[in-house]
């Protein structure tokens, strides 16, 4: 318990240290980054995806951020549930702003929901019906950063969404599953 | 006392920055330790990796991170490892202090200049301006103030 507190503070500090942009800018930007992906694959699932590869692109990069302006030794993380709790308090204030909850973990501990209220990337949003119920997933993005994050630090895991208030859920949840720990990393070319 | 130059590695071992510092960066100046021409970089970046790799191997205690500091009479070798596994090499007189700090510091405008910028390629060599110019601002100004003494 004591270490979240403490990884709460981190985040905090860090947060209150670095450089911060408007949110609505972000959140215009992000709405017509999805909308114009939407236009040009008229495919819901291609979306998904497609946003889960530019966050992978980002989380490759955004990773060296997060080391290099977070306290390194409190964000150093032994076993897989000091990450959770780093991404969850740690990581997601310092980008996002806010906290999520890590919850849900499996009985190997290889597998946890961060669970949060907040995401500044789903405020003046409604989903038309249509992308409802063909699945869209409006933040997947935040899935690739995860994964594309972890990667550069030996791990592969697998991210999902599972809940997202733009479809009538109460929270967002996204699920992550560690797959492996890598050794040698050769970066995927996509 | 100054800090002569700074490596930086990719995770390969591939050498991605390299660069002189304090007086002698001016190329017409001739400096009294032999300096590197071409691609010795190349090789002195590399034998770094080595030289960092090996030491992490013959670590007596499992998950060893290798070597940090390397003193010599003249001058002291400082290598930063970062959790992603690049890492940057600062050449710098045996009596230089804080070279962990200006190490991390250096790290920070990595992350800022270089793996903001949409147009580098990670992996690549860096040839980011911004980098480039931030990293000198910061070193001169370690070394200027040292001069000054």
């Amino acid at each position: 318990m004591s270490n979240i507190a403490k990884l709460q503070k981190v985040g905090d500090s860090t947060f209150g240290r670095i450089e911060k942009i408007n949110s609505e800018l972000l959140t215009m930007t992000y709405g017509s980054l999805v909308t114009q992906l939407l236009r040009d694959f008229e495919d819901t699932d291609a979306v998904n995806k497609q946003l889960e590869k530019m966050g992978h692109k980002i989380g490759v990069r955004l990773i060296e951020e997060y080391m290099a302006k977070s306290n390194p030794s409190a964000g150093s993380c032994k076993e897989f549930k000091d990450t959770a709790e780093a991404i969850a308090k740690v990581g997601f204030k310092m980008f996002l702003g806010f906290n999520a909850q890590v919850t849900s973990w499996n009985q190997e501990q290889t597998q946890f929901s961060l669970v949060f209220q907040e995401n500044p990337l789903n405020d003046f949003v409604e989903l038309p019906e249509r992308l409802k119920t063909e699945g869209l997933f409006y933040s997947n993005l935040l899935c690739g950063v995860i994964r594309g994050a972890l990667e550069m630090v030996q791990m592969r895991v697998e991210c999902i969404f599972v809940k997202c208030p733009l479809r009538g859920d109460d929270v967002s949840e996204i699920k992550v599953t560690l797959i492996d720990y890598l050794k040698e990393i050769v970066l995927e070319d996509e | 006392m100054v800090v002569y130059s700074l490596y930086i590695l990719s995770k390969a071992g591939g050498k991605i920055f390299n660069r002189d510092y304090g007086k002698y960066k001016d190329e017409n100046q001739v400096p009294p330790y032999r300096k590197p021409e071409g691609n010795e970089y190349l090789i002195l970046g590399s034998t770094f990796h080595s030289l960092h790799v090996i030491s992490s191997q013959i670590s007596p205690i499992k998950g060893g991170g290798g070597m940090e500091l390397l003193e010599a009479d003249t001058f002291k070798l400082y290598c930063y490892q970062s959790p992603t596994e690049t890492k940057f090499f600062l050449l710098a007189d045996a009596q230089q202090q804080n070279l962990d700090q200006l190490a991390r510091t250096i790290y920070e405008l990595y992350a800022d200049y270089v793996m903001k910028n949409p147009f580098y390629e990670m992996e690549m060599p860096i040839h980011c301006d911004l980098f480039l110019v931030n990293v000198e601002k910061k070193i001169d100004e370690i070394n200027n103030k040292k001069t000054t003494n």
